[in-house]
């Protein structure tokens, strides 16, 4: 079915976080006044990009990273051009030019880069297909979401979106029971750290934020990157009471009010 | 006469009305007024009160179906109706992501208000441009344990199991806070 919408109604950080938890595989296109562009993901994990009419071939990648010279370059361009990726890339690391590391860095800042000019969008349309897997004749990455999604909540400004994701300050967090989230991979800054090291579902995010001298914006936005990356989740605080339950059958037994509601039961059967 | 009530809440234009409409034995009382207001116009009435629908279980039980208003300017009025109700329905329009955001923050408000069992139904799962159900568990923020249920607020059987399986919720509630 349909995975589709506006990036102002529904964010990248949101779509990476949907991606992210569901391991989805295909490709994310998104289209805005001026350009296209479109991320490829397999299981989750981000594979492969394109931004515009850019060259986003590896030869340019490398290129862009200082990797290979404007002659090797346009050497390449030249006579390469049967050439896919895949080839290319063995044929600079078999040749010396770059080692595998440098490559996989490449793409991986190339991918980087592309997701940061992409949460500039405020607005644009998306679509997720399912059925387009990651371009064959590139070479794919598997890099996780968990990071670039973080990256993402700190960019957020929107001081009125924090307030309706995280509305209230009275929750606590907990993390996740996802064994593949390891959290010691991420790259927190000393602040989102320092938080982490306070999630229990016993502290609410203002005594959080008391403890360690946080405004309702800063926590908000680290709360934020931190449940949209997957690695905690929004819990009650243990500590806050319990409401009474307001009752539904006023004046019944237990065995009356089950009663009652078997009887419901069988009447709406039977509309 | 007995009367118990279960409310069906919801972001605006989510299928509130038409999820009652659907099941009521009475033409459902509702407090419709023309929308003005451009941003507003994908219909073209809304409800401003509530919604009023009613079943009748038996020669002494009735059931009281009421559904909320969508625009936020009038949720002074959801916890008036939401004294006392047995259980809630959360409706999602599951072709429209830019009312998820909406629906978890109703969601909760609701949850604050009385923790009485509850289901969430995505609507318009008959279209083409609805999300997966999955996807939007994820975007909803659902605990895997909470029933979304794929929803068609026009079709009868749609909504009688939506109703149901609310009321099986209910009902193990109460029998596990039996015993």
């Amino acid at each position: 079915m349909a995975l589709k919408g506006n990036l102002r109604d529904f964010s990248l950080t949101q779509l990476l976080n949907l991606i992210h938890l569901a391991k989805k595989s295909g490709t994310l296109f998104m289209e805005s006044a001026q350009v296209k562009a479109w991320l490829a993901f397999r299981e989750g994990k981000l594979a492969y990009g394109k931004y515009g009419d850019e060259d986003h071939s590896l030869a340019a990648i490398l290129y862009n990273a200082r990797k290979l010279n404007a002659n090797q370059y346009r050497t390449i361009k030249e006579r390469g051009n049967s050439m896919n990726d895949k080839e290319l890339g063995l044929l600079l690391v078999n040749a010396g030019y770059v080692s595998q590391q440098e490559v996989l860095a490449s793409l991986q800042e190339y991918l980087k880069a592309l997701v940061q000019r992409l949460y500039a969008w405020s607005e644009g349309t998306f679509y997720f297909n399912g059925e387009t897997l990651p371009p064959q004749d590139r070479i794919n990455l598997r890099l996780n979401l968990e990071n670039l999604i973080i990256e993402g909540a700190r960019q957020l400004k929107e001081v009125e979106q924090l307030q309706d994701e995280i509305p209230s300050l009275d929750i606590a967090l907990k993390f996740r029971e996802r064994p593949e989230t390891d959290v010691h991979n991420l790259r927190l800054s000393k602040e989102e750290w320092r938080v982490v090291s306070f999630i229990n579902p016993k502290n609410t995010l203002k005594q959080i934020a008391q403890a360690l001298r946080m405004n309702e914006i800063e926590i908000r936005r680290v709360a934020y990157g931190l449940v949209q990356a997957g690695v905690v989740e929004m819990v009650r605080s243990e500590t806050s009471t319990p409401r009474p339950i307001t009752p539904g059958i006023p004046n019944a037994t237990p065995q009356e009010q089950v009663s009652l509601v078997k009887r419901i039961i069988q009447r709406i059967r039977s509309l | 006469m007995q009367t118990v009530k279960m409310v069906v809440t919801g972001p605006f234009n989510a299928g509130k009305t038409e999820f009652i409409k659907t099941v009521s034995e009475i033409d459902v009382v509702s407090t419709e007024r023309k929308i003005t207001k451009e941003s507003e116009k994908v219909k073209d009435t809304t409800t401003v009160a509530m919604d009023f629908g009613r079943i009748t279980i038996d020669d002494d039980l009735v059931l009281y179906l009421f559904g909320t208003p969508g625009q936020r300017r009038f949720d002074f009025m959801w916890e008036i109706l939401s004294e006392g109700m047995l259980g809630f329905i959360v409706m999602v329009d599951s072709c429209r992501p830019e009312t998820f955001r909406e629906a978890r923050s109703i969601l909760e408000t609701f949850r604050a208000y009385a923790p009485t069992p509850y289901v969430v139904a995505a609507n318009k799962q008959d279209r083409k441009d609805a999300w997966d159900l999955e996807d939007m568990r994820i975007a909803l923020r659902l605990d895997s344990t909470v029933k979304l249920l794929p929803c068609v607020a026009t079709d009868k059987e749609s909504v009688k199991k939506v109703l149901l399986e609310l009321l099986y919720q209910i009902l193990q509630e109460m029998e596990e806070g039996a015993e």
